[in-house]
């Protein structure tokens, strides 16, 4: 971008509205719900309606403000750490998404990467073939692979069909099917950035590392992985921070054994009316993912500066 | 490495008994239905630095990517040392190229990008060190070694790309357009460099290029191409002095051309604007059709008429004058209503310039300065 566009010279009314709608419209809907969240989450639960003490008592004035300070509670958070079912229900959640992003990464690369090399006219077909699950909602398919994954559904008939299992496997209600469920919704947010990133790579890179004595694996490992990174760190990042708090697909094909974080913030919510623990919680998970999130900037940052 | 070598002397085509480094021999490549390198034939010699010169479309950065191994050939033969290059993969080849638009590696460093190739040799970690460092500083970019492509300018990222093709110390070196993506003062400059690192290693070059003047510098010979088929391949100063045809005259240079008819005495065109008379034999029969092909620096003016004869000078009106510094481009109509382009060198002051627009002035050549063309 020129100097002219990016500089100084005051912009006009309808110039600062358009600026302003992206900060408008992450006040309205991320910041005021996220403070409302961190302000129950520092109050005592109640049985009231809303199920907490309220925390400003705007009809008393200055007296209401320091009631407000004083009356900030952080039992909630040393409840969540010192309980160890919050803990290990964090632990299991950022461990199926670490392995889910890791498995979808070893089946999306190489879709992403056979698409961005078929011929340029082949490649948005089978790109809009990706994204084909998307015009079927999400929930139905997540019912559809409960019905496939049954103890005699078409998985285990076609299975047995085939000898290779004796007796048919149990699928559901274990973390194999928390898996499936999650690789087969998330691998479009995988392919995706992936297939970006590869569909830019300049063909004559290969062509020179071939020139310079390297044969084809050895190219694909020199140059085309790592100027692929980006895209792996944003497709990696775009599926692993919603299923660290992915709720559905535990919750339908996962078992009850060990929560995902999402199930045990659904629990406290809505099963132990426990709404300040429930907002801890959500808090914490909130502060754990900033980090990859700012990581992720970061590197985009240095991305687009190379460009 | 090598010494300084005169290249004065250096035409070991016109010797028999010299073996070619590389022979291309009935060469083609279709894509789809069209021929882009068509039955096409030629001997590169060890120490040459040859130039591939032609329009875009006309095939030569295909018949480069056909010796590097990056196009499968549908008929022909590539020979390298008297080995068919058909059977090696591109990796294999002792060929290296520099690409037109760099193909620097975006996520290594100067120093990485150039030892690129030494790594996939092998070599021990200390050789690659020096050898790299040697061809840095031959580049002039020691001080570089650190920086990424895109912390560099286009003429340092050209340097770069120059030092990666050679440090393999390749038997041929492949350029695709090497400069054109240089500015207009640096590329002047490169090509010079270019030629002086060429003679230093004494390593082959062919260079690819739809620069005319850039194959004029730094080329040994020039093969001009079109269409897939090479239709002259000469030293510099022979293209443009004595070119085979009226498509590589008007290709290499500017030309005026005029149609005639040869003479009975073989040195002499009867043309429609007046009579020609050339220095050598016309390798024609009397009264073939023929072309005359005049450079236009070649071209005198004068307001008076040439005092004896009549042969190749004719009256003309200055139609149009162009100003360029060195030179002075003059449009002239001749009788038959067609535009004769002189270009006449600028020795004295503008200001005292003689010649003006719709002057009546005479153009003559010298014998030897006219091209009788058969074809």
């Amino acid at each position: 971008m020129t100097d002219t566009m990016t500089g100084q010279p005051k912009r006009s009314r309808a110039q600062r509205l358009v600026v302003g709608i992206p900060y408008a419209w992450l006040l309205v809907f991320f910041l005021v719900p996220f403070l409302i969240v961190l302000k129950i989450s520092l109050s005592q639960p109640a049985v009231a309606q809303p199920p907490y003490t309220p925390l400003i008592e705007l009809s008393a004035g200055w007296r209401g403000v320091t009631g407000f300070l004083t009356g900030l509670s952080f039992g909630n958070y040393t409840l969540i750490g010192s309980d160890p079912l919050y803990l290990l229900s964090l632990v299991k959640s950022v461990e199926i998404a670490a392995f889910s992003t890791l498995l979808l990464l070893a089946i999306g690369y190489p879709i992403a990467y056979g698409i961005a090399r078929t011929p340029r006219r082949i490649q948005t077909a089978l790109m809009t073939l990706v994204m084909l699950p998307f015009w079927t909602a999400f929930l139905i398919r997540i019912y559809a692979w409960m019905n496939i994954l049954q103890r005699d559904g078409p998985l285990n008939q076609l299975l047995t069909a085939l000898h290779i299992v004796n007796a048919p496997p149990i699928w559901l209600a274990a973390d194999t099917a928390v898996y499936i469920g999650i690789v087969y919704s998330y691998l479009p947010f995988m392919v995706l950035p992936l297939y970006a990133t590869l569909e830019k790579l300049d063909e004559s890179l290969l062509e020179a590392a071939a020139n310079l004595g390297c044969r084809r694996w050895k190219a694909f490992w020199l140059v085309t992985l790592p100027l692929s990174a980006p895209g792996v760190l944003a497709g990696a990042l775009l599926c692993f921070i919603p299923a660290v708090g992915e709720f559905v697909i535990p919750d339908l094909l996962g078992g009850s054994q060990a929560p995902m974080i999402g199930q045990t913030i659904w629990t406290e919510f809505f099963g132990n009316k426990d709404w300040p623990a429930a907002a801890a919680v959500a808090v914490a998970l909130v502060c754990l993912l900033v980090t990859p999130i700012i990581v992720f900037q970061h590197q985009a940052m240095r991305a687009a500066e190379r460009d | 490495m090598q010494t300084v070598r005169s290249k004065r002397g250096f035409a070991p085509w016109a010797d028999a008994s010299a073996r070619p480094l590389l022979r291309i021999e009935g060469l083609s490549k279709r894509f789809g239905g069209v021929a882009a390198v068509d039955q096409l034939s030629l001997d590169i010699y060890q120490g040459e630095f040859f130039a591939l010169l032609g329009p875009s479309g006309c095939g030569k950065t295909t018949l480069l990517r056909l010796i590097a191994g990056f196009e499968r050939l549908d008929g022909g033969c590539i020979l390298l040392d008297g080995i068919d290059l058909a059977v090696v993969p591109p990796y294999r080849r002792p060929v290296n190229m520099m690409f037109q638009n760099y193909a620097l590696f975006p996520h290594l460093n100067v120093e990485a990008n150039v030892a690129f190739g030494l790594k996939q040799e092998g070599l021990p970690r200390a050789e690659i060190a020096q050898r790299v460092a040697d061809m840095l500083a031959m580049v002039k970019l020691d001080r570089f070694g650190r920086r990424k492509p895109h912390e560099l300018s286009g003429g340092e990222r050209q340097r770069v790309a120059l030092a990666r093709s050679l440090v393999k110390r390749p038997r041929v070196l492949l350029l695709d357009e090497p400069l054109a993506a240089l500015d207009k003062k640096l590329r002047d400059a490169t090509r010079f460099e270019l030629m002086d690192l060429q003679r230093r290693l004494g390593l082959t070059f062919v260079i690819v290029t739809h620069d005319q003047s850039e194959a004029m510098i730094v080329a040994d010979r020039i093969g001009v191409m079109d269409r897939g088929r090479l239709m002259q391949i000469a030293p510099p100063a022979e293209i443009y002095e004595r070119p085979n045809s009226r498509w590589v005259a008007d290709f290499v240079g500017d030309v005026n051309v005029f149609e005639g008819r040869v003479g009975t005495d073989s040195t002499s065109i009867e043309g429609t604007s007046g009579r020609f008379r050339v220095a050598t034999k016309i390798d024609a029969e009397p009264d073939a059709t023929v072309w005359l092909a005049v450079r236009p620096e070649k071209i005198r003016i004068a307001h008076d008429a040439p005092p004896l004869e009549l042969e190749n000078s004719f009256a003309g009106t200055i139609a149009d004058i162009g100003y360029l510094g060195d030179l002075t481009i003059y449009k002239l109509r001749i009788a038959d209503g067609s535009i004769v382009t002189a270009a006449i060198a600028n020795s004295g002051q503008e200001a005292t310039r003689t010649l003006g627009w719709d002057d009546r002035v005479w153009l003559s050549f010298p014998p030897e300065a006219a091209i009788a063309l058969t074809r």
